[in-house]
């Protein structure tokens, strides 16, 4: 019985908090409601036995439960009066009887996509949504979200429970936004995923250089935003930017396994990866949805960012990449979001492509923003470019600099170990 | 819901009418609108902060009145609006639409408190 209870996945618990959250416009009369439900069915079920539908039935339960607070709280039946639900407690709720009675529903549906509004909603601060997104969408245990975003687990209670309380005292709806704003609004959402993924994929700081679990979850729910947009036909031209960022995720993480070097965890530069260990099934994937978001209509900067990476991963070797092609796709980027770091990615491209010669003159023009000189790609592309013109005091200097800009310990001991053969050729 | 749309104004902003500032019209406009999608519980709009007359009180506890705003203001309301709406984004939406959020200001939305 248990067993049938753990497998009720966290997706399942996500869905049904969504349900009730979104029927009864309240966060934490859900949560409760939701978690009633599990412990009636902990002690009922041995007695009736599992149903047919475990999630179905808890659903009914936790709705339930939901209605009976309701009904002894007259603040909140007023603010559910409000919100004009009264009509769904006309048809005497009585008369739901018992929640195992409820197994014919068999289809549940998904209504996490309005959590997700929710807990992405401009309104909240970014370190809210993204913990929010975690906690409610992905379901995680508020330890879980605390592990996952390296913050003790009684500060991400309190975050959690100052966010929740946010939501309420703001009125920040738990609905999909009407149409004229969902543009905007999905491209919040989408921002907190990706957030999500960068955060796990190269932590700015601490020991290890990537966080399997975070990256896991971030192409979870690109993949369930994925799916609960497509079935709203509204928003077709947000789906090409949807599978742009699935593309981009899944094209990413195929490279993790590469990425660092096993005993000391260290990162190893695209240059010097073994592609043998790119993950091929991530790859197919993501190949096919890189190509359907660049073909659709309404291809954004997530679209032009997958083609990117889908050049990467169709090249043979770091050599045989199509340079030329990725810095015409930078150019692109640029156009939707103009920035030092994409035109930093534009120069490096046009360097492999036409010469380090043309890369140290792009890279030195960019030397004046001052987002890049406190930015460590920025100098170790400068660095691996002097070197390759043989400037190798020019390549310490820059070394020096990235390392002097704070980064994860893992990166440290990389660019440490780069200078000191830049320093044994300047000897030699 | 009930909020509050304070329409906030820096000193060193062109003032409303001023060049590059928003117009009387603009703001008259906007009026009209929100009035007559009937969500406005209650509207006032201010004199300049320097018509202000402050009262608190010394260290001794007795109450001071003098001319001015309280210290240096560099941010102040200018007016506002309570609107009864029924979530932050329809509160969102009218502090868009408003001049007051036009370059050179800012509209600054806040709950009202239930008591």
């Amino acid at each position: 019985m248990r067993r049938v209870l753990a497998a009720i996945d966290r997706d399942a618990r996500a869905r049904i908090l969504a349900t009730l959250a979104r029927r009864f416009g309240d966060l934490d009369l859900a949560e409760d409601a939701t978690q009633d439900a599990f412990a009636q069915a902990i002690t009922s079920w041995p007695h009736t036995g599992v149903p047919e539908s475990p999630e179905a039935w808890l659903k009914t339960a936790a709705k339930r439960k939901a209605l009976d607070v309701v009904r002894r709280e007259s603040v909140l039946a007023q603010k559910l009066a409000r919100l004009r639900i009264e009509q769904e407690r006309a048809p005497a709720p009585d008369r739901l009887g018992d929640p195992a009675d409820a197994t014919a529903v068999q289809a549940v549906p998904d209504e996490r996509l309005a959590l997700f509004f929710a807990c992405a909603h401009p309104a909240m601060s970014i370190e809210d949504r993204v913990a929010l997104t975690l906690r409610f969408v992905a379901g995680l245990t508020t330890a879980e979200v605390a592990h996952a975003l390296l913050v003790p687990v009684t500060t991400m209670q309190q975050r959690i429970v100052r966010a929740k309380k946010r939501i309420r005292t703001l009125g920040v709806p738990l609905e999909v936004p009407p149409r004229e704003q969902l543009p905007a609004r999905l491209a919040e959402v989408q921002r907190v995923v990706y957030l999500l993924y960068a955060e796990g994929f190269a932590r700015s700081v601490g020991e290890a250089h990537v966080r399997d679990d975070l990256t896991t979850e971030a192409i979870r729910l690109a993949r369930v935003l994925r799916a609960l947009v497509g079935g709203e036909a509204c928003v077709q031209a947000a789906s090409s930017e949807l599978t742009g960022l699935l593309a981009l995720l899944l094209l990413t993480e195929a490279r993790r396994p590469a990425r660092v070097n096993g005993s000391e965890g260290q990162p190893v530069p695209l240059a010097a990866q073994d592609r043998q260990l790119w993950n091929r099934e991530f790859i197919v994937e993501g190949l096919a949805l890189a190509e359907a978001a660049a073909g659709a209509p309404g291809a954004g900067p997530y679209a032009i960012q997958a083609a990117i990476a889908a050049v990467h991963a169709e090249a043979e070797s770091f050599a045989q990449t199509d340079w030329k092609q990725i810095a015409v796709l930078y150019g692109l980027l640029e156009a939707h979001e103009p920035g030092p770091v994409v035109r930093l990615g534009r120069a490096v491209a046009l360097g492999r492509a036409h010469g380090p010669a043309v890369g140290r003159r792009l890279l030195d023009s960019l030397a004046g923003d001052p987002a890049l000189a406190r930015f460590r790609p920025f100098h170790i592309a400068r660095a691996v470019t002097l070197e390759e013109l043989a400037d190798y005091s020019g390549a310490a200097a820059a070394y020096r600099l990235a390392l002097a800009i704070p980064g994860n310990e893992a990166e440290d001991g990389y660019l440490a170990a780069a200078l000191d053969g830049i320093l044994g050729e300047l000897r030699g | 819901m009930k909020y509050a749309l304070l329409l906030m104004g820096h000193v060193n902003d062109p003032a409303c009418g001023e060049e590059g500032g928003a117009s009387p019209e603009e703001f008259f406009a906007f009026d009209q609108e929100i009035t007559a999608a009937g969500v406005v519980v209650s509207s006032f709009a201010l004199e300049d902060p320097d018509q202000a007359v402050t009262v608190g009180s010394n260290a001794q506890g007795e109450r001071i009145v003098s001319s001015g705003p309280f210290a240096e203001v560099q941010e102040f309301v200018g007016g506002g609006y309570i609107i009864d709406v029924a979530n932050i984004d329809e509160a969102i939406q009218w502090a868009r639409k408003s001049p007051a959020s036009a370059a050179g200001g800012h509209v600054e939305i806040r709950p009202v408190a239930p008591y």
